[in-house]
């Protein structure tokens, strides 16, 4: 057992864990937040996507006693006052949700690239959530999502009738 | 109804409402299975075979037992329990003999997790390896080893299956239409060839997870990650021979299914662990890995067609015969078989037809339902083959295709006479060809191809699909009026991310002409307090709830205006009602709103009338019944929802690398009843199909273990791999039946998506590909007619499944 003192979405927890439990396990077990999801627990699907001091990572890959000290922030700590964030809101716009398993890591993957590329490209988008999988929505409501959060009006998909 | 709607005046269906449970799911509320823990609960694992076939010659689980914290350890020798949906062929956990890599011979369930996982590598099986069956088509000679050898003592739903007792067929499915020989007389041209595919995994995001307690007096609760709760209350008490009373299933929000989830899994072995574990709850998820392997896949498919086509190019003749690899269990596999048999000519007319299709039993996972059920896998071949008969033909493969396409007057392969408001194939076709631009490379496109050295191509395939469901499929729906006017709608279908909650809110809020906000549906489901829904399965949901629901609708106005008709002294038809009220026509100020009616009407001196309103619709197809077991003939379907593919790609002719451009998909919906969550299922589904197209399926070596049961070797698409420009188009042919016109589409995405795009490559390489997945190296073979390699099973060991 260890002793680590880390602060989840603004709020510190103390917590004794054993050497191998993982960042995501610590999370979902130990502190209840159920948001950050496992898909694999291999590193392979991005369901636990979360930000370690404001980057991304795979919460199933990183052991909770290298996060003493440190920073996280996952799904739960997103909507603020009772709203949806900005990101949130356009994954709620734009229809980016269906069975909402890889919602939270792609939601926690983008909030990391739009910090860091304010107004991304395609491009960028696609290889920002290139880690996360999600096999409900073949990815295209997604990306619309992203454009509209980044203030880009242009791409805005629809349904045509015939 | 059809007759019902007044499509200009529609608020709700139609529009994009917000999905009812987004909020919840961005914001990592919403409640799982995988997220769940109750008081006292315990972890389980499972210990699974390393054989692909092999006799059990004893299991010692003593050091298991001795593990402290373990508090139940059980293996197949005390469970004498068979489960199967049609046939009813599996233990719950392997007795005697290992059917399958992967399957679980014992299972343990512990304090922790960590301790569940140490207890299930200390159980030690002696295992006795016998040489496994692995090809279906091998496991049809007849020296086969059987797979089932007691095949002939199953139970089994006698009126639909046909089990070959003493061979490893676990289900023939015959189609009888005119006379094919006939008809191949009379040909111009016969044209004959084999395709196939392998076994692909669904991939929910969310692996199979259930929780069970099994209380004092044998009443079992159990939290499931599944699409159908009656459908395993159902099984679950079958198996246990338990009145359906006993036995609750809750189903809160599912991570993804695709059919994989249709049936019934872990939930009868938790439940058992329960019981011996003395009534804690107890909870099993797969880990990745097991997903692949424990749980079920999609099965592998080697189909043969024969046609005739005349001179003037209608076809008037075809012969198909369809092997279906079960795995070692029949689970959906034989009604897949069924269901593909009927529909084995796609959306063509074929005057003189034969089907002929197998369920093989073999040594490896079984067979599941899989979003398409069995369509994804023979329209593969099938919109191959169309191709090919065009070519040889020398005719062009969309006129070809709109030649032969069932319009209205044309008779199904079962029968059935297509009406105008059957759906069009034909304008789908033509949607597609349009928006790629069908036929000779533009301008634009001959320049790309100068500039890339890549050449393009264009392909277009058609689908067809019906709810594969037995013909007295039913659904119903309760409406419960709360005391401020709003209304909750209970229902037995699942939410599995195909958006059912919304597009039956918008139904329910558009027929009673009540704001959207006023409908509440819960995201979990629960047998104990929903109404009864056959299964969320085979793109029926929409039409047979959404049914119900209009006359659940109905039913609560009716109650609702008869309680009025009293307060305001007036006749049902001389009243109307808003979202608020109920009104006197010519005199709307004489009015009582809902809320003062909902629960009961009391007049100012607390004298009360009326009661809680509580409206009641159910909906059951209509006019179908079983096919003629001998000649498939009948009436199957309850809607054909028609589509088709459009793709363009650009092929590496040096490297066999290729990439899809654009493609375009349309489906005749009848009505989209939500125009965003439409797209979503019909980008998603064609993304999914891209993955079976492109790059997925499962790979064994020669004793059947399975190589590739992670993310890594068994690559699904990514965000990269989407393709260009995706165009997805609604046609609307009403369904005379459906609400508000609509049909179901959340399986017809995936279809037809390969064999588009396999005749795509074909057109910009020449290549002829017949086995999918198309990867580079597949087509890299192709063009350089290099054998195929040797390690997908459908392929291998037997080399070829051709005479
Ligand atoms: S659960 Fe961490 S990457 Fe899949
Ligand atoms: S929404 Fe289901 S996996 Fe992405």
């Amino acid at each position: 057992m260890m002793r680590i003192t880390v602060t989840v979405n603004g709020q510190v927890y103390e917590r004794d864990v054993p050497g191998h439990r993982t960042l995501l396990h610590f999370l979902r077990q130990d502190l209840g937040l159920t948001g950050s999801k496992e898909g694999c627990g291999a590193g392979e699907c991005g369901a636990c996507t979360v930000l370690l001091d404001g980057h991304s990572v795979n919460a199933c890959l990183v052991l909770a006693p290298e996060v003493d000290g440190r920073c996280v922030e996952t799904v739960e700590g997103q909507a603020k006052d009772g709203k949806l964030s900005t990101i949130q809101d356009a994954f709620n716009r734009n229809h980016a949700v269906q069975c909402g398993f890889c919602t939270s890591g792609m939601v926690m993957s983008v909030q990391d690239l739009l910090v860091r590329t304010p107004k991304p490209s395609d491009d960028d988008i696609k290889e920002a959530i290139e880690g996360n999988f999600c096999r409900c929505t073949g990815y295209l409501q997604i990306i619309e999502a992203v454009r509209d959060a980044s203030g880009r009006t242009e791409g805005k998909g629809g349904l045509k009738h015939a | 109804m059809l007759e019902d709607a007044t499509p200009d005046t529609l608020k709700h269906v139609g529009g994009s409402p917000d999905r009812i449970e987004a909020a919840a799911k961005l914001t990592g509320q919403a409640l799982y299975v995988s997220d769940m823990t109750l008081p006292g609960m315990l972890y389980a694992q499972v210990t699974k075979s390393p054989h692909a076939r092999a006799r059990i010659r004893g299991i010692n689980t003593s050091k298991a037992e001795a593990l402290p914290g373990v508090r139940a350890v059980l293996t197949g020798a005390e469970l004498e329990y068979r489960i199967g949906l049609y046939v009813v062929d599996k233990y719950l956990l392997a007795r005697g003999e290992v059917r399958h890599f992967g399957e679980a011979v014992a299972a343990v369930a512990a304090d922790t997790l960590e301790i569940a996982r140490r207890a299930a590598d200390l159980i030690e099986v002696d295992y006795e390896v016998l040489p496994p069956v692995l090809n279906h088509m091998d496991a049809l000679k007849d020296d086969a080893p059987l797979v089932h050898p007691d095949l002939g003592k199953y139970d089994h739903v006698s009126a639909v299956f046909t089990p070959i007792p003493g061979t490893n067929i676990a289900n023939q499915s015959k189609l009888r239409k005119g006379d094919v020989e006939k008809g191949f007389a009379e040909a111009e041209w016969l044209i004959e060839r084999e395709y196939t595919n392998p076994s692909v995994q669904h991939v929910p995001m969310e692996t199979h997870v259930a929780i069970a307690q099994w209380k004092m007096g044998d009443e079992v609760d159990i939290w499931t990650s599944c699409q159908s709760p009656f459908a395993v209350r159902n099984l679950f008490c079958y198996t246990f021979r338990l009145p359906l009373t006993q036995v609750r299933v809750m189903v809160p929000h599912v991570g993804g299914a695709f059919g994989g989830k249709a049936g019934i899994h872990l939930e009868p072995l938790v439940a058992c662990l329960s019981r011996k574990a003395g009534g804690r709850p107890v909870k099993f998820q797969a880990t990745r890995e097991e997903e692949f392997s424990l749980l079920p896949c999609r099965s592998a498919l080697t189909y043969r067609i024969k046609t005739g086509v005349a001179a003037d190019g209608k076809i008037i003749a075809q012969k198909m015969t369809m092997y279906w690899d079960a795995g070692a269990y029949a689970d959906y596999a034989v009604n897949v078989t069924r269901a593909s048999g009927y529909s084995a000519a796609g959306p063509y007319e074929v005057p003189n037809a034969w089907v002929d299709a197998y369920t093989v039993y073999t040594n490896k996972p079984y067979g599941t339902a899989y979003r398409g059920f069995g369509h994804v896998e023979f329209f593969w071949g099938l919109e191959r083959h169309m191709e090919l008969v065009a070519q040889v033909i020398g005719m062009d493969p969309l006129e070809f295709r709109r030649l032969n396409t069932l319009k209205p007057g044309s008779i199904t392969l079962t029968g059935e006479k297509i009406t105008p408001n059957t759906g069009n194939p034909t304008k789908c076709l033509d949607v597609v060809a349009e928006s790629i631009g069908y036929g000779a490379l533009t301008a634009e496109e001959t320049a790309r191809e100068k500039a890339t050295g890549c050449k393009i191509g264009k392909g277009i395939a058609a689908l067809h699909k019906a709810p594969a469901m037995p013909p007295f499929t039913s659904s119903s729906i309760v409406l419960k009026m709360n005391s401020d006017g709003t209304v909750v709608v209970n229902t037995g279908l699942t939410e599995i991310g195909q958006g059912a909650n919304t597009s039956l809110a918008q139904v329910v809020a558009e027929r009673l002409g009540f704001d959207l906000a006023k409908i509440r549906i819960s995201p979990d489901k629960d047998t104990d307090r929903d109404p009864y829904d056959w299964q969320t399965v085979a793109s029926k949901g929409l039409v047979l709830a959404g049914n119900a629901a209009i006359l659940a609708c109905d039913d609560l106005l009716a109650k609702a205006y008869e309680v009025a008709g009293q307060v305001l002294r007036a006749q049902p038809a001389d009243m109307d009602h808003d979202g608020e009220k109920i009104f006197v026509r010519h005199h709307r100020d004489r009015a009582v709103t809902f809320a003062a009616l909902a629960i009961g009407y009391a007049y100012p001196d607390g004298n009360a009338i009326g009661g809680p309103l509580i409206g009641v619709g159910r909906y059951i197809a209509q006019g179908l019944a079983n096919l003629d077991k001998e000649t498939g003939q009948g009436n199957c379907a309850l809607d054909w929802t028609f589509g088709a593919h459009g793709v363009i790609v650009e092929v590496d002719p040096e490297s066999g690398e290729y990439h899809v451009l654009k493609i375009c998909s349309a489906f005749d919906v009848g009505k989209a009843v939500h125009a965003e969550i439409l797209r979503g299922q019909a980008v998603g589904g064609m993304v999914q199909g891209l993955g079976t197209a492109c790059c997925e399926g499962y790979i064994y070596d020669e004793q059947g273990h399975l190589l590739n049961p992670s993310f890594t070797d068994n690559k699904i698409p990514t965000a990269r791999d989407l393709p260009d420009v995706i165009e997805s188009v609604a046609v609307e042919t009403p369904q005379l039946d459906g609400p508000f016109g609509a049909r179901g589409v959340g399986e017809h995405p995936m279809i037809s998506v390969a064999p588009a795009i396999g005749n795509a490559i074909l057109r910009a390489v020449g290549c002829e590909l017949t086995h999918m997945p198309m990867r580079a190296e597949d087509v890299w073979r192709a063009m350089n007619q290099a054998a195929p390699i040797d390690n997908w099973i459908t392929k291998t060991p037997n080399k070829s499944c051709k005479k």
